[in-house]
Parts: C-alpha cells; sequence; structure tokens
C-alpha cells in the first residue's frame, strides 16, 4: 500500500490509561475510500485505537500516549492542528445513538454552527445534503422540526452519521454502530455505510464477525493490545495467516 | 412462620412506611384545615347580639369566644366584642353566662367599620347632610347612608391624593435644602441653591389651588354626619367620610351576607393596613414578599448556576473542590438569623454605607442605602438559598449522559459550545428545581428579614410611579413578618386574630402560587427541551 491513498497511519503507537498500556505498538495503514473492521475480543483495545483517530481519549483520565498517528499524513496530535479542525474532519459515531435534545434539524446542523455557518440557506442545504447521504431524509423530510428523540433507534444512529457528515469530513470513525440496533435496522445501516464508502473513508468497530465479513473491505483484528493481523476481510476471512485469528473466526475464545 | 413474614418479607417495613407516610399526609392536611378554617370564617359576618345582664347593663356586640370561667369553675363565660373604642375605650368585655337575662339580635343594630377606633356597634339616628336630615327609620335612609359613605370614601381618598402631590412638590425643597446645607463645594452649593429656588417658585406656583382644594375637602368631610345610639343610651356624633361600611347586621340577606364576606376579602387583599396592622388589607405585604422573591431570584440563580458550573465542569476533583462542596452543604445549615447578621454588617453597613458616602454624601448623616431596605434583604436571601440552587444544578449538569456531551465533541464544540449548547440546555430542569426550592424557602423566611430591611408599616411600596420607579432602597412590608407583628406585637392582639390566620392563609397561597408558576415554567421548557430549539 502506498502511503498516498492512506487516510490514517499509526507509527508505534502506544497508549493507554494510568499505569496500563492498553495499545502496544500498533502500526496500522488505512486506506481511503475503503471501510476497514476492527474485531476482536472484548477489551483488546478497538475503540482506544479508534478514538486515537479524532483524539477522543484525551477528555478521559489518565491517558497517555507515545507514537505517531497521521490523518492524511499530518500529526493528530500535533499542536498547531486544531482540535476542532481535527474533528470537523474526522466524524464520529457512538455504540448508543446520542442525538441531542433538539429538533431533528438542528441536530444535523449542530457541528456547522459550532464552526461558525450562520446563513440559514447554507444551513438548510448541508441539512438536506447530510440526511440525503445518510438514507433519512425520505423518513423525516416532512417534520425536520419534530424532536430527534421520536426517530426510531436506527432512525437515530443514521441521524448521527448525518450530524457527522454535516461538518464534511473525509474520514468517518464508528464504534459498533450497530450493537443496539436489531437486524432489519442494522442491515438498513450497513447499507447506508456501503454507499458511503464510495466518497468517505470509514472505520467500523465491530463485535460482530458477519458484520465485518458483510460490509468491510479490510479487516484489522487486534488481541490484547496487539495487531495480530491485518489484510483483505475475503482473504482474511478465508485463509487466516495466524493461529490467533483463526481461532478467534472459528470462535474458540472471544 | 407468622414472625418470618413479619419481618423477613419486610411487611412491618411495609406497614411502618405507610403509617409515616399517613402521618406526614396528615400533619399537612391538618396545618391547611386549621388554617384555612379560621381564615375562612374570618370575615364572615357574625350576629349582632344585644345581651341583658342581671345587673341591669346591656351589652351589643359579636359574641367572640365561649370558654369555661377560670374565676367560676363549672361555668362558661363570653368573650363579647363590644367595639367602640373611642366611647368607652375597650373592644371586647367578659360576659359570665349565668349572669345574661335576656339575648336578643336587634334588628334596628348596626355595625360601622372605620379608618380610626375601630368597629362602632350602635342604633343610628339621623343622617345629617346638607341636603337635610333623614331619619333612620325613613326608607330613604338605608341608600342615602351608602351614598354618603361612598361619596366620604371618595372624599378621602381625594385628600390622600391631594396630600401626596403636595408632598410631591415639597419634597424637591427638602432635598436641595439639605444639599445647600451640606455642600463642600462652593460651586455644588451655589447650583442647590438655585435649585432650591427653582422648587420653591415651583411649589409657591402650583400649591395654592391644591391648599384649597383641600381645605374645601375637609370641609365637606364634616359637612355629613350621623348620629348613633350606643346601647347605653348614648348619642354619638359620627363623620360618615371615616366610615369604611355600614352594615346592618342582623338584617341581612343570605346574598347579602355573602357580599359582605367577598368585599371584606377584597378590601383584605387589596388594601394598605389600618389600626397598626389590625384592620384593612395587606396589599403592601403580598406585594413586597412578592417583589422580595422575584429580586432574589434575579440574584441567586446565575450566581447558583455558574458556581455549579464551574464545580461540575471546570474545577479538577480536588481537595479544593470538596471543601467547597462541604462549605456549601454547612452553608445550608447556618440559622437562618447569622445570615440576617451578616446581611446587616456587610450589605447594610460596609456595602450600602460605602454607596451612601460615594454617591449620596449631600444626604448624610441621613443613610440612603446605608440602611435597610429591599435590595439588601433580597440578596441576603439569595446568599441564604445559594446552597439550594448549586446542588440541584450539580445534579441537573450530572444527569447529562457522557454520551451527548461526548457526541458534542466530536463534532468539533468546543469545551464552552459543548456546556452553552448541549449541557446548560439539559440541565435546565435541574436549575429550575433548584429555583423552585428557593423560592418556597426564600418566601417563608422572615428572621434575617428583621434586621436587613423589613418594617411594620411602609410608606411607600418600593415599586411606584415616581422615577427610578424601582425603588431599591426603600423598607417593605413582608407576609412572614406581618404575621408576627399583627399575632404578637399589635397593640390589640384579640382583635387582631383573625387578620392573623388569614395573613397566614395568603402567605401559603402566595408559596405556592410562586412555587406552580416555576413548576409550570419548568413544564414548558421540558416540553421545549424534548421538541425543538434550545
Amino acid at each position: 500500500m502506498t502511503g498516498a491513498t492512506a487516510a490514517l497511519r499509526t507509527r508505534s503507537l502506544l497508549a493507554g490509561f494510568g499505569r496500563t498500556a492498553v495499545l502496544q505498538a500498533i502500526d496500522l495503514t488505512i486506506p481511503a475510500r475503503q471501510i476497514t473492521a476492527f474485531i476482536g475480543p472484548s477489551g483488546c483495545g478497538k475503540s482506544t485505537l479508534l478514538r486515537c483517530f479524532n483524539r477522543m481519549n484525551d477528555h478521559l483520565p489518565g491517558f497517555f500516549r507515545y507514537g505517531e498517528v497521521l490523518v492524511h499524513g499530518r500529526d493528530a496530535y500535533d499542536p498547531s492542528f486544531p482540535l476542532e479542525e481535527l474533528r470537523s474532519q474526522v466524524g464520529m459515531v457512538f455504540q448508543k445513538p446520542n442525538p441531542f435534545p433538539q429538533s431533528i434539524a438542528r441536530n444535523v446542523s449542530f457541528g456547522p454552527r459550532m464552526a461558525g455557518v450562520r446563513d440559514e440557506k447554507v444551513l438548510a442545504e448541508l441539512v438536506e445534503g447530510s440526511l440525503r447521504r445518510a438514507q433519512l431524509w425520505d423518513e423525516v423530510k416532512d417534520r425536520l422540526d419534530a424532536p430527534a428523540f421520536e426517530l426510531s433507534g436506527g432512525q437515530q444512529q443514521r441521524l448521527c452519521i448525518a450530524r457527522a457528515l454535516a461538518s464534511g469530513p473525509e474520514i468517518l470513525l464508528l464504534d459498533e454502530p450497530a450493537s443496539a440496533l436489531d437486524p432489519i435496522a442494522t442491515a438498513k445501516l450497513e447499507e447506508t455505510i456501503l454507499e458511503l464508502s464510495r466518497e468517505v473513508t470509514i472505520v467500523l468497530v465491530t463485535h460482530n464477525l458477519q458484520q465485518a465479513a458483510r460490509v468491510a473491505h479490510r479487516t484489522a483484528f487486534l488481541y490484547l493490545g496487539k495487531l495480530i493481523e491485518e489484510g483483505e476481510t475475503a482473504a482474511m476471512f478465508a485463509s487466516p495467516r495466524e493461529k490467533l485469528t483463526e481461532e478467534y473466526l472459528t470462535g474458540r475464545f472471544g | 412462620m407468622m414472625h418470618r413474614s413479619l419481618f423477613k418479607e419486610g411487611i412491618a417495613a411495609r406497614w411502618l412506611a405507610a403509617a409515616a407516610l399517613l402521618l406526614s399526609l396528615g400533619m399537612v392536611l391538618g396545618l391547611l384545615t386549621v388554617v384555612s378554617a379560621v381564615a375562612g370564617r374570618a370575615f364572615w359576618p357574625k350576629p349582632l347580639v344585644q345581651l341583658e345582664l342581671a345587673s341591669g347593663e346591656k351589652v351589643l356586640g359579636e359574641v367572640w369566644t365561649r370558654e369555661p370561667d377560670p374565676h367560676n369553675p363549672g361555668h362558661e363565660r363570653w368573650r363579647i366584642k363590644t367595639g367602640n373604642r373611642d366611647v368607652t375605650g375597650q373592644d371586647f368585655v367578659w360576659v359570665a353566662k349565668a349572669a345574661v337575662v335576656a339575648r336578643e339580635e336587634p334588628r334596628g343594630a348596626w355595625l360601622f367599620e372605620r379608618s380610626e377606633y375601630g368597629n362602632f356597634y350602635g342604633f343610628p339616628g339621623e343622617l345629617r347632610s346638607p341636603e337635610g336630615v333623614i331619619p333612620a327609620g325613613d326608607d330613604r335612609f338605608p341608600a342615602a347612608l351608602a351614598a354618603a359613605v361612598r361619596e366620604g370614601r371618595q372624599l378621602m381618598a381625594e385628600e390622600r391624593a391631594l396630600l401626596d402631590r403636595l408632598g410631591a412638590l415639597h419634597a424637591p425643597v427638602v432635598k436641595y435644602g439639605a444639599k445647600a446645607e451640606g455642600a463642600r463645594a462652593e460651586k455644588r452649593r451655589q447650583q442647590a441653591v438655585a435649585a432650591l429656588e427653582r422648587a420653591r417658585r415651583h411649589e409657591e406656583e402650583l400649591a395654592p389651588p391644591l391648599l384649597a382644594r383641600l381645605a374645601e375637602v375637609r370641609r365637606l368631610v364634616e359637612d355629613t354626619t350621623l348620629t348613633v345610639r350606643t346601647v347605653a343610651n348614648q348619642e354619638i356624633t359620627v363623620a360618615v367620610a371615616g366610615v369604611v361600611r355600614a352594615v346592618p347586621v342582623n338584617t341581612l340577606t343570605p346574598a347579602q351576607r355573602v357580599g359582605l364576606y367577598l368585599s371584606r376579602w377584597w378590601e383584605f387583599l387589596s388594601a394598605e393596613p389600618r389600626e397598626a396592622n389590625t384592620e384593612g388589607g395587606i396589599f403592601p405585604a403580598i406585594f413586597g414578599t412578592a417583589l422580595m422573591v422575584f429580586l432574589m431570584t434575579f440574584a441567586v440563580v446565575p450566581l447558583g448556576v455558574v458556581t455549579a458550573v464551574y464545580l461540575n465542569e471546570y474545577a479538577r476533583g480536588g481537595v479544593f473542590t470538596r471543601a467547597v462542596r462541604l462549605a456549601l452543604a454547612n452553608l445550608a445549615g447556618v440559622p437562618s438569623i447569622v445570615f440576617g447578621a451578616f446581611g446587616l454588617a456587610f450589605f447594610v453597613y460596609a456595602v450600602g454605607g460605602s454607596i451612601d458616602r460615594l454617591f449620596f454624601a449631600d444626604t448624610l448623616p441621613t443613610p440612603t442605602f446605608g440602611t435597610g431596605g429591599i435590595l439588601w434583604a433580597s440578596l441576603t436571601l439569595a446568599l441564604l438559598t445559594v446552597p439550594v440552587v448549586v446542588v440541584a444544578t450539580e445534579e441537573g449538569l450530572q444527569s447529562v449522559p457522557d454520551a451527548t456531551r461526548d457526541g458534542a465533541r466530536a463534532l468539533g464544540a468546543t469545551r464552552w459550545q459543548t456546556l452553552r449548547h448541549v449541557v446548560l440546555p439539559y440541565a435546565t430542569p435541574g436549575i429550575l428545581t433548584g429555583t423552585i426550592l428557593a423560592v418556597a424557602r426564600a418566601a417563608g423566611e422572615v428572621a434575617p428579614l428583621m434586621l436587613t430591611g423589613v418594617v411594620k408599616l411602609a410608606p411607600a411600596l418600593p415599586l411606584d410611579g415616581t422615577p427610578p420607579y424601582l425603588h431599591l432602597e426603600r423598607k417593605f412590608m413582608h407576609l412572614g413578618f406581618h404575621i408576627y407583628d399583627v399575632g404578637f406585637q399589635s397593640p390589640n392582639v384579640e382583635a387582631a386574630k383573625p387578620m392573623v390566620y388569614a395573613t397566614t392563609l395568603v402567605l401559603l397561597a402566595l408559596v405556592v402560587v410562586l412555587n406552580l408558576l416555576a413548576i409550570s415554567l419548568r413544564a414548558r421548557l421540558r416540553r421545549r427541551l424534548s421538541r425543538s430549539a434550545v
């Protein structure tokens, strides 16, 4: 893989909380405009790694980090790289849908508004565009002023995707986005993700191996803070190089 | 087996809890019942009873209380409100039930509620006015008397208005006079003297017609009189203008009784007090209480919310934060009179005294802000209720899910934007809960006010039509203090008893209304919060 197509890259990334290192020397390159899934048993460091890309770990008590995190070649932890700018380039959707207690439209326009966009027309266009990309527009176009809490769980999660898209990110981090959803809502969400991957780089943390197999172009397997294996999803699932990977994929542990 | 189910399965605990709940409910209901029962009866017209005693003496009045006679065990004595304080020197007499020979409710007896000396009970003789003399037996008498009473009230109101206008004309003369005397710089003294001259000329120009009208009003007041015979056959002449209400109590129809009852309540709620607060209304106290609570709310909510936001969002959870929280919790337990003493020393003397020296030096040694006033009382109460608001706001802030904060941060919102656009709107119901608790606490608090600005009779409301409209330095009346004053400090405690209970009922109602106001506001905000733009 060449550096030119790499959207995200870590170099000897070591990170943790207090005295515990959660990630141990991770070297990983994530190509642009593809879906990369992080899999691994609970506590293996998938989420911590994911949250290093938009520095969401910084607020947690005792967090430390060594090594580099590069976003489109630029050091995410460089003090001259404003946090707000990083986060508008690297959007994130969380495990549980977390809409704000506001209207659907204002949820979507939150990021641009915080970045200083005041023009109502521009905001309205952003809202429509983002909702269309998140494949939610047709379901909510008649009730943009309704409270976001009135949406179903799956719709709320797609609203959160639209909200992240409104800031215009090139990278989207999804932290187990379907774990709180039923199978139908999950299928719809996966469809949305696949559609989005044509224009946006997506990193997906999941517990669900079938989900990784269904949507991810590439998969990275983490175990106890180490990157065990990374590669094309189909190849890895068919013939894993490492014994640990094979055991995990066949359900021997996890 | 019996014991097993009783204790192991918590049946005993359940019964105990139910009993405790019942007891608490009973106490609250009992309080409300007693207060509303006594207050509800307070203004209901009582029949005028004429008693003939064995000694040949006659007594006319309202039967106030009946109780066992301490001097004569086994017998009952009655406390009769006989009024006519200006004639007999007392409002009440004791009558032994055994001494009563005859009892009747004479149809000719009238009750006169007066603006001075309290009630008068007697039999009207004739109404003398410039239009002629009408005897009580005449069919036109009731209507003529009612018209005369109405007219008299209008005259009294006009007299008050004239005095107010004259006072307003004279006020600048006093003000610039004091300034001219107190000014240290020659230039300022000259300015004050010139202003004093202008004010004098203005007064001399406008006052004479007012004074003439005042003299005429006073003459008119004396023109209309009523002769009344007391039960002891004494003939008294009463100025009709001093009569607030003339009622032939014993001949009233039920509808008239209800009308009288309502009109007395209306007077109680809307009028100024009379006769050392034992009669008339409590409007200045209602107004003072409500205004003080509003001022306090404006002070305490920003202070408490900012404090809570700092403690919860910015401060690191170290020893200092823990110490501040502990201090706040203890502040809530400090006796309120201590806050009063602090308010007196800090707000009144230190802050108010400094303001006087800086801005009102001309009128010293008469203090302007350097004495108790509604502003200092409100700020003292704000200090008293700050812990309540801080604790409730902190709970509101802690109830905001971390996922929601993370969501805002992940969208590139700064810490302040997250706080301003997501966390604070989310915490608003908690903030309002704190406000409700603070209002409830402040509306009923009396002790600190006694040191920082409450008075038994305020000459003017703290909010009126003269600039700057809101007079923060003025002393004010307060319902809680009014209860204490009328109930314990009044010269005529027995006569004022109904007023005490009625005032208590009004205070309870005011607290409930203020709470409902805040609760409905919170409900509306919650709805808005879950619906759309915050």
